[in-house]
């Protein structure tokens, strides 16, 4: 028999060998901004199913605060009701209700020193009837503007550390307007809390086919050799969708698609696909790869930016069979409106493995189709015996890596068309996770809260990446707002795209959306 | 849900494999968005009476369904193979569809001997192979075993749990064993291992000196597992455990650096198969009891100076249907406790 029991001097748990859920200290999360559309939608339907499973922590405490005056009783009942609409899997009763009971809510400004002393004095309760210290989760769920007022107020309350446990505090998207901005939001939020303390979310890197991305390159001796400048043509990265902004024009007319996806999700899934391997899967050594990655990047010169990056806004068309609006006729947005709908970016990484390769970035709003994936073009074979008469002939390979709506993974190969002629055509190899595995992929921010409570940060961005996400973009943010005349380029709602964008690809085409 | 279906009398293995590739292929052609799922095979031995109740149980499993799922029932006096293949799937959503196959092959005891041989030509190449064999039919599994990756058993479904320890570890010699009554104890095992993961308590990991497991008075065999995986876990000697002043409890003890740590497992009356509460009391007085309650679990915590603290510990019950899927999905994984703990619970068992 195997003899374990050594281990508990030195501190490890051996109960934990081959589990799957692996413990997580009693925790008590602090979602700001509790009533807002996110925790409705997303956070707090994450946590009941967290709790469904089994996975939350054995104590497990809930303070929601956002500035409506409301009772916990009111509180209680909103994140029932959001609960019961937005779950992945249906509530069991008793669960949801042991889940509610341990629910308070504080309300007030988030500038109100009365919102941190009770929540204080809540935290404090929850720890009495623990016994001990629980983990401090705050997590900020609120306008932006918002987020150095909350780091602050809780450095001067007192609640950036506990005796005997650990305070963490969760930082949603967006990180920042501009590098400036970044920066400075860095500095004041490091002014409270240590950088170790601090987990900037970025959902996308929660989603189980962002994960694969690693472990389709790392786990696998197949595309190592080929993944680098001598074989690969090129790469793009699409983040398609095709709704507009969904009444959500205050947000949207601030940030444009640039800001919205390009400076974190789909630089995220770039520096993920670039980066060299990392020693271990432990969050400073995969962020210490991503972040070469992006200081790879050579940030563009004001007089380049118009070469290598393309704006655009949706114009009036047919979506789905249904005639909308363009931009800037939705409700909230200036008829003269500046803020692109749709970008598209040629981008650089200036390394060994990377020189010459372009990497192609797209996303947009209203375009004809939801998909968000990369797609990995190898050089083609350098000759060819067979004549392509009578077929398309021999294609280039591609590895497509599909994020949404079905993830999964699929390789084009060249194969012979039956038949007395030696035509070739691309053909399929696909791996689907809806035909491949049993289980559902989780929710990301099941995941990401997870990882949070139990302290693991390999899915949370460090801040010297988000200043490094930010200088990619930042001087293209700067030329387009300096360019106050030149005509924004419209495309056709649930069309592909500007016809600008093709300018970017130097002779070559986008992947059909 | 939609389905295909192909059925034939006094059929072979070769036809229904032909019907089975004809009808992926024709709804393929139909609907190019409907791809077969491809995870693993499940292979079934039933008695031919219990068919309806295993297929209901098959799904209860929700969406840990097999890709495909060989159901062989065995029926008294016959000599010839009658077959069904059913072929399900939901219209895609996205862009894909998904579709599974079930197989029902009505098998007499004379086929069970070399079952292996209407099998193989059946399943799904290349996946890997589940047997699931509820009703016993060894010598059917005897002959499967050699092109089998894993066994499916309830150890809690053997009366004496001897027997299915033994059983158990022969299996092991052959295939990955993924034991239903070892999945019974999951959530405990989780709960234990969480509880323990406080700095504080750790401290009295290493100097338990009681442990009481209640249980299901049909689930003894977990409540041995758990207790198993407690003494492999912490490296504790297992002596044999002695029935405990009838009411179907056992006794006894194990060893623990020289000193002795007290075990019983105590049948309470519970609806659920599985256990219904563990307690684990420290020399110095601290005592943590988990147990059953609606909503997950509750927890008693008695301190050294005798102080008492009550929690509900959250989580959904899985339920039969939703143990019999999990064991469908740990067919793809590994568990590298479950054999020492088996271990461990063998040497509990009386002779």
């Amino acid at each position: 028999m195997t003899v374990i029991v050594e281990q508990t001097e030195l501190g490890e748990n051996p109960l934990v060998e081959g589990l799957e859920r692996l413990p997580v200290h009693p925790t008590a999360l602090v979602i700001f901004g509790a009533t807002g559309d996110l925790a409705h939608r997303k956070l707090l339907p994450a946590l009941y199913n967290l709790a469904h499973e089994g996975a939350l922590p054995e104590r497990f405490d809930l303070i929601g605060v956002a500035r409506s005056e409301q009772s916990h009783e009111q509180f209680q009942a909103d994140a029932r009701e959001s609960i019961e609409r937005f779950s992945r899997t249906k509530p069991d009763p008793d669960v949801l209700r042991g889940l509610l009971a341990n629910t308070r809510y504080v309300p007030g400004s988030f500038d109100q020193d009365s919102v941190y002393e009770g929540l204080e004095r809540t935290l404090r309760e929850f720890e009495e009837q623990a016994g001990h210290g629980l983990n401090r989760i705050f997590y900020l769920s609120t306008a932006p503007q918002f987020f150095p007022l909350i780091a602050g107020k809780l450095g001067a309350a007192g609640l950036r550390e506990v005796e005997h446990a650990d305070t963490r505090i969760v930082i949603e998207k967006p990180f920042g307007y501009d590098l400036a901005s970044a920066r400075k939001l860095n500095a004041e939020v490091l002014d409270v809390f240590e950088e170790e303390q601090v987990y900037r979310i970025d959902h996308y890197l929660g989603k189980e086919t962002v994960q694969n991305l690693m472990a389709l390159r790392f786990s696998n001796a197949l595309f190592e050799p080929v993944w680098n400048r001598n074989f690969i043509d090129n790469v793009q990265i699409t983040a398609a969708e095709d709704i507009g902004i969904e009444g959500r024009a205050g947000y949207y007319e601030g940030a444009g698609a640039l800001r919205d996806l390009v400076q974190n999700h789909m630089l995220q899934l770039l520096s993920l696909l670039a980066m060299e391997p990392p020693a271990a899967f432990e969050a400073n050594r995969l962020r210490d790869e991503k972040l070469k990655v992006l200081e790879a990047i050579v940030p563009p010169a004001p007089a380049d930016v118009n070469s290598m990056a393309v704006r655009a806004q949706y114009a009036a068309g047919v979506s789905g069979g249904v005639s909308v609006p363009g931009y800037r006729e939705e409700e909230g947005v200036a008829p003269d409106s500046r803020t692109e709908t749709y970008a598209a970016l040629r981008l650089h990484v200036s390394n060994w493995r990377w020189a010459g390769v372009p990497f192609y970035l797209r996303t947009g709003k209203r375009l004809s189709k939801k998909v968000t994936e990369i797609a990995v073009t190898l050089k083609p074979v350098p000759h060819l015996a067979f004549q392509s008469t009578g077929s398309v002939g021999v294609q280039a390979n591609q590895i497509i890596l599909t994020v949404q709506p079905d993830e999964g993974v699929s390789v084009s190969l060249g194969a012979k068309i039956p038949g007395p002629r030696m035509r070739i055509r691309p053909v399929n190899m696909e791996f689907r996770y809806g035909t491949s595995f049993l289980s559902q992929s989780p929710e990301a921010y099941e995941r990401l809260i997870l990882d949070a409570m139990r302290g693991d940060a390999t899915l949370f961005t460090r801040n010297d990446e988000i200043e490094a996400l930010w200088g990619i973009i930042d001087p293209i943010l700067t030329a387009w707002h300096e360019d106050t005349t030149s005509e924004i380029p419209q495309y056709p709602s649930g069309s592909a795209g500007p016809v600008d964008a093709e300018a970017l690809l130097q002779g070559r085409q986008w992947r059909r959306l | 849900m939609s389905e295909d279906v192909w059925a034939a009398q006094d059929t072979n293995p070769d036809a229904i494999e032909t019907a089975l590739r004809e009808l992926i292929r024709e709804r393929h052609a139909a609907n190019e968005a409907l791809a077969p799922a491809r995870v693993l095979n499940l292979v079934v031995i039933v008695e031919r009476e219990w068919k309806g109740e295993i297929a209901n149980r098959l799904e209860g499993v929700g969406r840990y369904q097999a890709s495909r799922t060989v159901l062989c029932a065995v029926e008294d006096n016959r000599t010839t193979l009658d077959a069904v293949a059913v072929m399900t799937y939901d219209e895609p959503s996205g862009s894909i569809g998904v579709m599974r196959e079930q197989v029902e092959i009505d098998v007499g005891p004379e086929h069970l001997r070399n079952l292996d041989t209407i099998v193989d030509p059946v399943i799904a190449p290349e996946l890997p192979t589940v047997l699931w064999s509820p009703h016993g039919h060894d010598e059917a599994v005897q002959s499967l075993l050699h092109m089998i990756d894993v066994m499916l058993v309830d150890s809690d479904g053997l009366l004496d749990p001897a027997t299915a320890a033994v059983r158990a570890k022969q299996l092991l010699e052959h295939a990955y064993v993924v034991d239903l009554a070892w999945l019974r104890t999951t959530p405990w095992r989780e709960r234990l291992a969480s509880a323990w993961d406080l700095p504080d308590r750790r401290q009295v990991l290493a100097r338990i000196a009681e442990l009481t497991v209640r249980h299901h008075p049909g689930s003894r065999a977990s409540a041995m597992l758990l207790t198993g995986w407690m003494c492999s876990r912490l490296g504790w000697e297992p002596a044999r455990l002695r029935p405990n002043n009838g009411g179907g409890g056992m006794c006894g003890s194990a060893r623990r650096d020289g000193h002795e740590v007290t075990i019983a497992l105590e049948p309470i009356d519970q609806e659920s198969p599985g256990l219904g509460g563990v307690t684990v009391t420290g020399e110095l007085g601290f005592s943590l009891s988990l147990d059953r309650a609606t909503g997950g679990l509750c927890a008693r915590e008695r301190s050294r100076d005798g102080e008492e603290r009550v929690w509900q510990v959250l989580g959904a019950s899985r339920g039969e249907g939703g143990i019999l899927g999990e064991g469908v999905r740990q067919a793809l994984l590994r568990d590298p406790t479950y054999g020492p703990a088996l271990d461990a619970a063998q040497r509990f068992c009386p002779s």
